[in-house]
Order: C-alpha cells, then structure tokens, then sequence
C-alpha cells in the first residue's frame, strides 16, 4: 500500500495556468447566470400566465431542464445540434447547457417568489397609472428577487460546479479542462486534481460569502 | 430524421446502459442515506463546535464538483491499491456525496420539530431514544421525505458523470450509439426521455406529497 511518490511541486508549478483556468470558469459561471436569470424571469412569467402558447413551452423547458441530467443537456447542445448542423464550439455548448440548467431551476424559484407576493401590489402599481410591464419591472421584480435571493445564489455554486462538465465534451480552457490537459501530459493525476479541488472549494465558499455580504448590505430594511 | 438506423437491439443496450444508472443510484442512495442519518442526528444533537470537522468535510462533499470527487477518488484507490473496480468507487463517492446532501436535509428536519414538544416528551418520562423514535422521528419524516425524493432523484442525474471513470450508464450507451450509428439528435433525444420517464413521475409523486402534508398542518 501507499508504494507511491507525491509530486507536490510538480502540480504547484502549474498553479498559474490552473488560476487562468478558474478565471474561465467563473466567467462562464457567471454568463451563464446573466442570462439564466432573464430567461427564468421570462419562464415564469409566461408559466403564471392564463395563455396556453406560453405556459406550454415554459412547462417543457422547466420539466426538461429538472428531470434531466446536466450533462445530458450539454451533450444537447454539443453533440445533438450536429444533426442539423449546428457545431457549437465547446465553450458556448457547455454555456448553452448551463445557461438551459440554470433557466429550468430559477424559473421555478421565482416562480415561488411570485407566488408570494400579495397581488394586491399588482394591482396598487395598475391603479397608480403603470403600465402592465412597467409595474412589473419596478414593483413585482425587486421583491421577486428579495425573496429568491438565497436560492439564486446556490445556483450561482451549482453553476460553477457545472462548468467543470465541460471537459467531457473537450473543453480545454476552464479549470476542469487544465487541469484535465495538465493530467494527461503529466500523470500525476492526483495532485493536480486535488488542486484543482481545492481551488473550487474557494471559489465556491468565496462566491458563498459573497452573497452573504450583498445580502446584508442590500436587504438592510 | 424519423427514419433511423436504430434497432429493438440498440434500444435494449440503452436500458442496460438504464440498469447501470439504476444500480448505482441505488447504492449510493442507500448508503447516502444511511450516513445523512448518522451524520444529521449527529449535527442537529451535538454542539456545533464539537462537530466542526464534520461539517467541515461535508461541506467539502458539496463546494467540488462531483467529476474532480470522481477522479481524485480513482487516483487515490489506485494510489492506495485498494483495487476497487470503478463501479465501486463511483458508489463510495456518490454514497459520500449522497451523504452531504442527506445530512442537511436530516439536520433541517430534526430542526423543525418544536423543542417544546421533545421536552415533553422526556419530562413524561421517554429516554432520548425513545423521543427521537417516536417523536422526533414521525415528525421530521414529513418534513424530510419531500427533500430525499429530491435528492434521490438529484443522485440518479449526477451519475451520469460516473462515465468518465469508464463505467457504461445511459448517458455513455447513448454516446456509443451515436458513435456507431450517426444520428445524435435522434439518440440523444431517446437517452433524455429514458431520464425523463424515470424522474418526472417520482418528481411530481414529491411535489404533491409536499403539498398533501403542507395543506395538513
């Protein structure tokens, strides 16, 4: 047992690449969270509605989103597309599966949210004269937002975790994909994945505080 | 598109591919849970303090993603020479991992039950044992089950990561289809409805138990 030498140095080495690699990630991450949050915003929305043509296809993207693997959804994007096609580089199909993911959960949290708001806010905002839309983006949605707060911000780390899934459809630039290259190149497959780990433990725990501290400055009153 | 090369054969080695995701779902949901048990009584009775490097670890389990977890437990089985074959690694981890989430959701739930009515129940007399079986335990189930089914269901998508370690679940049958046959929207399309008839209907079986019990209080 244990007939093994630790390379430490080797991985520490590639310490720079490995940071390049997270600053991918979180921008990824990050992405994939902008735009996530405007589709999920708009998925609510259309599933609350009274009309069939938008809650039909708001239910489809949500229930597919939920009930399916996210690296099934990136295989989608990567592999599936090709039949028509369409060959998405590996970056913008692991950010097109990611944003999908992230759109399905969040619809679903803020669709929660809405249902917590009074309707009687709507209904103030209309009879103050406010356009539909209007009331919307500046009553409803800041409160949707308080109250989806925490739940967004887990999916903010779940989204990170996720781009790691990149490397399964070859992705080379993010931290997964690095650490990936270095492995194969090196075999020291172990410290440098558990680099890799700890990196993404302190991106995680960092966006984690993060959001605390926004929390606590934003939501005072 | 609609005229494939795909045989009743090739269907069936997807649910194999099906079987294999089932199977280790199953373990690591069973031995998952087992631990969260452990673990969440352990977090929700014990000081906080005393129980920091659990909670420490636990969180680890939930702040990597699953795929590094997966590799650098393979890396260290074969460093250690324990000789596991990857489908017991791909268990122990998600078990692990399992056990992360199940703890929280066991901590929360024995949270949940007021503490005035646990100490009633010893002032009237029941040891520890007793008031965790027969109170805190009915109690907390209904917070508890809604959560699990989530997280079981969470754990049957999260293993189709356990292909990079070489296992043959959904996911990969699907992919050496596509390789063989070219036809990777049509495939791909099957393998997603495959996940989606397992987890839609426990999904929506969780949302109204939720709501049933919600409605009860």
């Amino acid at each position: 047992m244990f007939n093994y030498t630790f390379q430490w140095r080797q991985a520490f080495q590639k310490l720079p690449l490995l940071l390049d690699g997270a600053l991918v990630t979180l921008q990824i991450a990050l992405l994939s969270m902008a735009m996530g949050i405007a589709l999920a915003v708009l998925l609510a929305v259309a599933r609350n509605s009274k009309s069939r043509w938008a809650t039909g296809p708001a239910t489809v993207w949500v229930e597919v989103a939920r009930n399916t693997p996210a690296l099934f959804q990136i295989y989608m994007a990567h592999f599936g597309l090709g039949s028509f096609g369409i060959h998405l580089s590996p970056y913008v199909a692991l950010l097109a599966g990611i944003t999908f993911n992230n759109a399905g959960y969040l619809a679903e949290t803020f669709r929660g949210a809405l249902r917590a708001i009074p309707g009687t806010q709507m209904r103030a905002a209309r009879s103050l004269g406010m356009p539909p839309v209007q009331a919307f983006r500046l009553v409803v949605m800041p409160q949707m937002f308080r109250i989806a707060f925490l739940p967004t911000t887990n999916q903010m780390v779940w989204a990170i975790l996720m781009t790691s899934l990149g490397v399964t459809v070859g992705m080379n630039t993010d931290l997964a994909g690095i650490t990936q290259d270095i492995n194969v190149r090196s075999f020291r497959t172990f410290e440098i994945f558990a680099l890799a780990a700890v990196i993404y433990y302190l991106i995680a725990k960092a966006v984690t505080l993060g959001a605390r501290l926004m929390a606590s400055r934003l939501f005072r009153y | 598109m609609f005229d494939t090369a795909m045989t009743l054969n090739d269907l069936l080695f997807l649910m194999k591919g099906a079987g294999m995701t089932l199977a280790v779902t199953f373990f690591a949901v069973i031995g998952g849970t087992a631990l969260g048990l452990l673990f969440g009584v352990i977090r929700a009775q014990l000081n906080p303090w005393a129980v920091l490097p659990l909670t420490f670890v636990l969180d680890v389990f939930r702040s990597v993603p699953l795929l590094i977890q997966l590799v650098l437990a393979n890396a260290f089985q074969s460093i250690a020479g324990l000789q596991l074959p990857p489908f017991a690694t791909s268990c122990i981890v998600l078990a692990l991992y399992t056990s992360a989430y199940c703890t929280e959701i066991v901590r929360g739930a024995i949270d949940a039950v007021p503490s005035v009515t646990r100490r009633a129940a010893r002032s009237l007399g029941l040891t520890w044992g007793q008031d965790m079986r027969f109170v805190v335990f009915p109690m907390a189930l209904r917070v508890a089950l809604p959560s699990w089914i989530g997280l079981t269901l969470g754990v049957m998508k999260d293993s189709a990561l356990v292909l990079w370690l070489g296992l043959i679940e959904l996911l990969r049958s699907g992919q050496i289809l596509v390789t063989r046959l070219q036809e990777p929207m049509f495939i791909l399309l099957v393998v997603g409805a495959i996940y989606f008839l397992m987890s839609f209907p426990i999904a929506r079986l969780g949302g109204q138990l939720e709501k049933r019990w919600r409605e009860n209080d």
